[in-house]
């Protein structure tokens, strides 16, 4: 078998999570990894939809950026940017929002505005972007980010995409529409949120990952599943394929 | 009263149409970015400004660095693919700069609020984000047939909107295709208005998926071929990801900038 990263199995197993869907709002970086890898792999008729306007985007390899000219150019429709947010990601019509995130916390509330105080930023971040209303709308969202203690926080310092708030209830009294984040993948495994509680809990680990290691790259107390799973390893045609798109 | 874009030099138009103290917005997102207007602005040293643009990109990054802006309106302030804006982050973490943050659909609906001659436009957003804490332009309100509780952001006061277009014809009558952002907005949300374009040509064409804006919307058209790089200009040329890889390092370090902008 071929040896392989922790980064590819994440990618590989972002990528594994939109087989069965129609369309997904892609961000960039390690979203659109996924996102494309699916399209390559499980799921040819996946419709990659990019804040920039393209909806049904087949870039023939990774953008850069989420307005590349490829992203249009490929595109079954391009659409104006209020139109993207105003009639396709408003309304629901978006089945899984792909998103990254700089911290998260025990309920997926996601930060990329800032670190430390808002008025006397530690680290000033990008900011919003498409990502309020991706993670408000869409049917679901599936984070994709790497599992430090300095991303997985007990509480991000500002919240700039919500998850699922305060616990149970808080996105329907928010009146946020969407499910909110249903997995969080890393490349360390995979947390899902407690049914009840609605807080991460780690479900799968990837091959040769402990729990304890997950918890230790975790800055709250992660619980871990009872019925802890393990994750099926990259198969040679999807590292083939992940190393084609990275490549391109 | 027949009114048609008059066409001049990008020099003209900047002089003429962006005063010291105005709220200016230069737009185009990832593609047709109206990067030379930009420069244009810091070469005339116009000062106090309130930039708005949804991604600020390093057009923004340059007119922050050189002192041009007192505040930023925006919804996301990154180089794309590379990392931080290092002009801009610095300007924020030192406190140099006022922000005023939104999200995109925010942005985009306060760009339409505008282009519509509303005082404000209606979102369902930001419910539950730590935006509204921070940006007075957020507020909630309900909804008087439902009573749904939703999210209005007002219009952006715009003095002038900066666009770059693929092609203008002689009357000034403009058209922009590919990946069109929220230009069409900017321009019609705006008192005044500047278009940069590839070139200037006898008649337009057809073209699917384009915008036109008509003669009579636009103040100033100015041919400058190659004025969207390094964004791209879709069928002129592409987006030069090498030059926003090289920018981090100019950004990134003061006097690195401040060489570049005597390059200028």
């Amino acid at each position: 078998m071929t040896a392989y990263e922790s980064d590819e199995m994440m990618s590989v197993e972002a990528a594994r999570q939109l087989r069965d869907v129609t369309a997904c709002f892609v961000g960039i970086g390690l979203p659109s990894t996924g996102a494309n890898l699916a399209r390559r792999t499980v799921n040819p008729d996946l419709v990659l939809v990019y804040e920039a306007g393209a909806i049904g985007a087949k870039p023939p390899r990774l953008p850069l950026s989420i307005g590349d000219g490829m992203l249009g150019e490929t595109a079954d429709y391009v659409a104006a940017v209020p139109e993207i947010f105003n009639y396709w990601v408003q309304p629901g019509r978006i089945e899984v929002g792909f998103l990254g995130a700089a911290q998260i916390d025990r309920y997926a509330n996601i930060n990329t505005t800032v670190v430390g105080a808002y008025d006397a930023p530690k680290v000033r971040l990008p900011g919003a972007g498409g990502a309020p209303e991706i993670a408000a709308s869409c049917g679901e969202v599936i984070v994709i980010v790497r599992q430090s203690p300095r991303a997985f926080v007990e509480q991000v310092d500002f919240i700039t995409s919500v998850g699922h708030g305060d616990g149970p209830g808080a996105r329907e009294r928010l009146g946020l529409r969407g499910k909110g984040p249903t997995k969080v993948i890393t490349d360390l495994g995979i947390l899902e949120p407690d049914p009840g509680t609605r807080e991460l809990v780690l479900t799968h680990v990837h091959p040769g990952v402990s729990a304890a290691r997950a918890r230790a790259a975790t800055g709250w107390d992660l619980k871990v599943a009872e019925n802890l799973q393990t994750t099926d390893p990259p198969t040679e045609e999807e590292l083939k394929a992940l190393r084609e798109l990275i490549n391109a | 009263m027949r009114t048609y874009a008059e066409i001049t030099s990008l020099a003209e138009a900047v002089a003429d149409l962006v005063r010291d103290g105005d709220t200016v917005a230069l737009e185009g997102f990832t593609h047709l970015i109206p990067v030379a207007a930009g420069q244009e602005i810091i070469r005339q040293r116009k000062r106090d400004l309130t930039l708005v643009r949804m991604t600020p990109d390093i057009v923004y990054d340059q007119l922050i660095g050189a002192g041009c802006a007192r505040k930023l309106i925006f919804s996301w302030g990154g180089n794309p693919g590379v990392g931080s804006l290092h002009r801009f982050r610095a300007a924020v973490q030192n406190g140099e700069l006022e922000i005023e943050e939104h999200s995109h659909a925010g942005m985009a609906n306060r760009y339409v609020a505008s282009a519509s001659g509303l005082p404000f436009a209606v979102l369902r957003g930001y419910n539950g984000t730590s935006l509204p804490e921070h940006t007075d332009t957020i507020k909630p309100i309900r909804c008087p047939f439902t009573g749904e509780q939703l999210t209005a952001v007002p219009a952006l006061d715009l003095d002038v909107g900066i666009i770059h277009a693929q092609r203008a014809d002689r009357q000034g009558n403009v058209q922009l295709w590919g990946q069109t952002g929220v230009q069409k907005e900017a321009v019609l949300g705006a008192k005044r208005s500047i278009v940069t374009v590839e070139e200037i040509v006898d008649e337009l064409d057809d073209r699917p998926y384009s915008v036109v804006l008509p003669r009579w919307v636009v103040t100033r058209v100015c041919a400058v071929p190659g004025g969207a790089k390094p964004s791209y200009a879709q069928d002129y040329y592409d987006r030069d990801n090498a030059a926003y890889r090289a920018w981090d390092a100019i950004s990134r370090d003061r006097e690195r900038f401040d060489a570049w902008l005597e390059t200028l």
